[in-house]
């Protein structure tokens, strides 16, 4: 499943990019929101995610075909009837993939704001307030966060017999949490350090004053890619419970049409199209919630940001590459004397060796 | 020594919370499960048998719940973990003993493996930023995001078949008889290249991401610029300062993120019918046999921790801060 | 005086195209063998941009767009650093000019002893001294700045900043450069440890005689410890002349009011005047001498034309430089 690395460094305190939050001016943070839509990786995955977002709400609306509509086409390929192929009982599979767009999406967006909630009320709460509070909290984040969260997930939801796509987003919520609280927590802790939030306590201001105006305008976009970082693998453990065949029967969804493919043997009848279309579905959607968190990695630790030019001609035609280490040089003038020799006596051996 | 006290208590609050949790679970089946299992087993369970099911599930009304908590802890003190329903009357912990081999050799080498490749290629794309590596951040991120076992599916789909190299499921060929032997050995190799590949390939773009983006942030660190201006080879710079320095945090991630990438390979397990943790778990599942899937989830979070366990080992032996003072 | 290090027409830039912003405009300046030349200005006016772009440590985005930096090694003939291949600049780096870095706090490698970080530098440019020789030298150099050598085995988190500050010097020394560039090597540090790692300084400095760019804020340190001092504004050098020559009669505006906004040591108080408004941003660099938004003396041609930096005309012109419109120069340096 999806390890949201990206967000490593946050992780660990004084270490990643993330260690301080370089948008600490609200009047530039303004200026920077619009920057970050002209990031290419952030458009491209907005598009895609709405995309995805557009097909959840009409998809049921559009199928061509009633989802679960047997038919005499069985085990079809794709063809102009049915773009994806049919099934083994001639069920049509574009179908199915449309129509099972809306609980793959909803659950993904409402586990994901459930864990979002509770790790900006755990993380924040233990960062900030510190002391025997933060061990307590943190320890349970570090206790979620070790013990395997899908076999965990598994188990209560076959415990749970047909759970529902709600039920479902609930246990997904409740157990992934833990990733986001303590990123949450190393970056409080950085912030409540810094002179301003100090000044702020120092003059008595009221807690839920400092946390709701000094501080989560700062842990913005950390919240958001911890939010994004969770959609992703909700929508990756739906489609697992489902093709474990452990969630309600009832509704489809990309992992329902992986379990029955499966179960059919899609593959030994060389249905491909029967498993392909989910399988894309599933990627492209991870792919494009993943390039949004790139692009707020980049835009809350600009270090990470693409070189963007990184090819320079210099004035007498060549190229350089810019690089850590070697400052490019556009144009020396050379004269005579830049030519001339070193004095082999004056040099290291290693200098000596480079002159020869 | 302090940091590594602290963190051994810390897994065995875990192991604690995990062990507690898992008491807990059989205690939330709605209905009376054992009933059920009674009726199938018509007459074929012991009375004994069946009282240790009514302590496993809690129905047992006698006694509170504390006294339940006691007994559950000493039947785990015995290796007791229950009779699995799939494979009555066999005990789960001798199933779980069959399956858990297969599990840490494939999972546990691949993911290693898998590590430190990544990491490997993490530290090249970092270090020559810019150049056409950072082309390749793409590709890999679109297959980050393939779940696991739809990977294994399209692999077994297009690599297996009647002539393939490739077995398309199975630990080993059925005509031979699990043993430490010449037929044995490279035919079970040969049965776990495949899921191997399938785990490689859909786990190693996280950490090829997660190494670049820490090399990236440390090459702006001050003491990257020192040792280039020192003159140090490139080599050196990249890997004794950049490279050494960016791995700590990739560790603490890895350690991290063993508890998600277990998840992803049970399924490989399943999809590939590979006899390991994942594969009877599938069939627990089907078959509603509780005992089973507490056992395997239990195991499952051990195996975890104690995985947790050698990475902070690593960690401590590569960062000296964390070493005694001295 | 025999000149060590030319800097001529440098420019330094940071990002390409229409957003560059530059750093480091024309500067030259002359360090010659032997002296202590101090660099002053306010936080931003491009000092260590100046320093790491003449060995070429600037880090992406910054590009050097011209200039010549020149090395005139103790035997041999001179030559410009900037076009020195990879190989040889690497080469170059530490044996000839070694920089102690700003804020050098973070300036060792967190993971490696100290022992590493003082012996890798000597292998790298020397790879057949024996390890026994090489731990030796190290032992030396950390004796030489003052600390134990069994301090040898320490890592960094190990030591307290002015020990970590004076292994980056005695790093700096190891290979017995030519020139050793200071940036802020003492900001970090309480005031009587400054004035002691200095003392240091300059005591080795006379023994192995090596040349100082000596780079702080601290404008009393500088007079203090410095033969020469340079003041940059917005990227240029704007006034150069000897330490008590600018202490006790700066010609620039700007010279006149940074030293005004530091207590004097000795002698009589000086009025503490500062200088009014900030500095300029390097993006919209204000037209003429940049300077004259906040000059109290500017008058008609400040705003429309560059002061060149040249000899004033004045008894002791000969000695010193300065890019103001009150001093007419008759030749540019350079
Ligand atoms: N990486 C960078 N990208 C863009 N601009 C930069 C970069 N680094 C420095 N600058 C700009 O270059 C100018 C000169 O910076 P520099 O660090 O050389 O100043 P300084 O005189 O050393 O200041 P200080 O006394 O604070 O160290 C500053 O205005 C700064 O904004
Ligand atoms: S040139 Fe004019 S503005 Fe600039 S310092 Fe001299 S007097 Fe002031
Ligand atoms: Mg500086």
């Amino acid at each position: 499943m999806t390890i949201p690395t990206s967000s490593t460094a946050q992780v660990i305190p004084g270490q990643g990019a993330m260690a301080a939050p370089e948008a600490a001016k609200p009047a530039k943070a303004k200026r920077q929101r619009f920057l970050f839509l002209k990031n290419k990786k952030a458009a491209f995955g907005l598009i895609i995610l709405g995309l995805y977002v557009l097909f959840a709400i009409i998809g049921p609306w559009i199928t061509p075909y009633d989802p679960d509509a047997r038919s005499n086409d069985l085990v079809q390929p794709p063809s102009a009837d049915h773009w994806f192929g049919t099934t083994h009982l001639g069920q049509d599979v574009f179908s199915q993939v449309l129509d099972g767009t809306r609980p793959v999406v909803f659950v993904g967006f409402l586990a994901g704001t459930i864990a979002t909630v509770l790790s900006v009320i755990i993380g924040i709460t233990a960062g900030y307030l510190g002391g025997k509070t933060d061990d307590t909290l943190s320890a349970l984040s570090n206790v979620f966060l070790v013990i395997p969260a899908i076999p965990l997930m598994i188990i209560i939801t076959s415990i749970l017999d047909n759970a529902s796509n709600l039920l479902i987003a609930l246990i997904i919520g409740l157990t992934s949490w833990s990733w986001n609280a303590r990123v949450l927590r190393a970056q409080t802790l950085s912030l409540r350090r810094r002179d301003y939030i100090e000044a702020s306590r120092a003059t008595g201001e009221k807690t839920w004053r400092i946390i709701g105006f000094e501080l989560l305008p700062n842990l913005t976009a950390v919240i958001a890619s911890g939010f994004i970082g969770t959609v992703i693998f909700a929508v990756l453990s739906l489609i697992t419970l489902a093709f474990i065949g452990i969630v309600s029967a009832a509704g489809w969804n990309w992992g329902t049409i992986l379990f029955w493919a499966q179960g059919q043997q899609a593959l030994a009848q060389g249905a491909w199209w029967w498993f392909v279309p989910a399988g894309l579905a599933i990627a492209f959607l991870g792919t494009a919630l993943s390039l949004i968190n790139f692009a707020i990695d980049e835009f809350v630790s600009p270090r990470l940001r693409s070189a963007g030019k990184t090819k320079l001609k210099t004035a007498s035609g060549g190229t350089v590459r810019m690089r850590i280490g070697f400052t490019p040089v556009l144009s020396n003038s050379p004269e005579p004397h830049t030519r001339a020799q070193i004095h082999p006596d004056a040099m290291t051996p290693v200098a000596r060796e480079a002159t020869k | 020594m302090k940091y590594f006290l602290q963190r051994i208590a810390f897994y065995l609050f875990t192991a604690w919370a995990a062990i507690t949790l898992n008491f807990f679970i059989p205690r939330l089946v709605p209905g009376d499960p054992v009933q059920s299992l009674i009726a199938k087993f018509r007459g074929q369970l012991s009375t004994e048998a069946i009282n240790s099911l009514y302590v496993l599930f809690g129905l047992d009304d006698n006694k509170g719940l504390w006294a339940q908590y006691v007994d559950y802890w000493k039947q785990l003190f015995q290796g007791d973990l229950g009779l699995s329903f799939t494979f009555f009357p066999s005990p789960v912990a001798d199933i779980i003993g069959d399956a858990l081999p297969w599990t840490v050799l494939l999972v546990g080498i691949t993911t290693v493996i898998s590590f430190l490749i990544g990491t490997g290629l993490g530290v090249f794309a970092g270090w020559r930023r810019g150049s056409w590596t950072d082309g390749l951040l793409p590709v890999t991120t679109f297959f980050s995001s393939v779940p696991y076992f739809w990977l294994g599916i399209i692999a077994i789909y297009l690599l297996t078949g009647p002539d393939s190299f490739f077995p398309s499921s199975g630990g080993f060929d059925s005509s031979l008889v699990p043993a430490w032997d010449q037929y044995f050995i490279p035919s079970a190799l040969q049965h776990s290249l495949l899921p191997a590949l399938t785990i490689l390939i859909s786990s190693v773009s996280g950490w090829i991401l997660s190494m670049r983006n820490m090399m990236v942030t440390v090459s702006s660190e001050d003491y990257i610029t020192v040792a280039h201006a020192k003159g140090l080879s490139e080599r050196r710079v990249a890997v004794s300062y950049a490279a050494r320095n960016a791995l700590l945090p990739n560790i603490s991630g890895f350690a991290l993120s063993l508890g998600f990438i277990v998840g992803g390979t049970l399924l490989v397990e399943i999809v590939f019918s590979y006899p390991g943790l994942g594969f009877i778990l599938l069939q627990a599942l089907g078959a509603k046999d509780y005992p089973l899937m507490q056992g395997i989830f239990l195991v499952i979070t051990i195996s975890v921790l104690v995985a947790n366990l050698l990475a902070d080992l690593a960690y401590l032996l590569l960062d000296p801060r964390t070493r005694k003072e001295g | 005086m025999e000149p060590v290090l030319e800097i001529r027409n440098l420019n330094v830039e940071y990002g390409l195209g229409d957003r560059a912003v530059r750093a480091v405009r024309d500067v030259n300046l002359t360090l010659h063998r032997g002296e202590v030349l101090g660099l002053a200005g306010e936080s931003g006016s491009g000092k260590s941009t100046l320093a790491y772009g003449l060995t070429r440590l600037l880090a992406p985005p910054g590009v050097i767009t011209g200039g010549e930096v020149i090395y005139h090694p103790e035997k041999g003939d001179p030559y410009d650093v900037l076009g020195l291949s990879d190989k040889a600049l690497r080469a170059f780096r530490w044996a000839e000019t070694a920089i102690v870095f700003q804020g050098a706090m973070n300036s060792l490698n967190p993971v490696h002893k100290i022992s590493t970080q003082l012996t890798d530098v000597l292998k790298a440019h020397d790879p057949n001294m024996s390890e026994h020789s090489r731990n030796a030298r190290a032992r030396e150099m950390l004796k030489l700045v003052g600390i134990s050598p069994d301090r040898m085995d320490a890592y960094p988190h190990q030591l307290s900043g002015g020990m970590r500050q004076r292994v980056m010097i005695g790093m700096a020394l190891i290979l017995q450069p030519q020139v050793v560039i200071m940036d802020e090597p003492t900001t970090a540090l309480d005031v009587v440890m400054q004035r002691q790692i200095l003392g240091q300084l300059i005591e080795l400095r006379e023994r192995l005689g090596f040349s100082v760019i000596f780079i702080t804020h601290d404008l009393s340190l500088l007079v203090e410890f410095s033969n020469r001092i340079a003041i940059m504004y917005g990227g240029r050098i704007v006034e150069e002349a000897p330490a008590s020559t600018i202490y006790r009669d700066a010609l620039h505006p700007y010279s006149k009011g940074l030293l005004s906004s530091f207590p004097a040591l000795r002698g009589p108080r000086r009025e503490l005047a500062g200088i009014p408004g900030s500095p300029p941003d390097l993006a919209g660099m204000p037209t003429g001498c940049s300077f004259h938004p906040r000059c109290p003396k500017a008058f008609e041609p400040c705003s429309t034309h560059i002061p060149v930096l040249g000899r004033p005309d004045s008894p002791d012109g000969a000695a010193r430089s300065v890019a103001c419109w009150l001093h007419p120069t008759e030749q540019p340096v350079g």
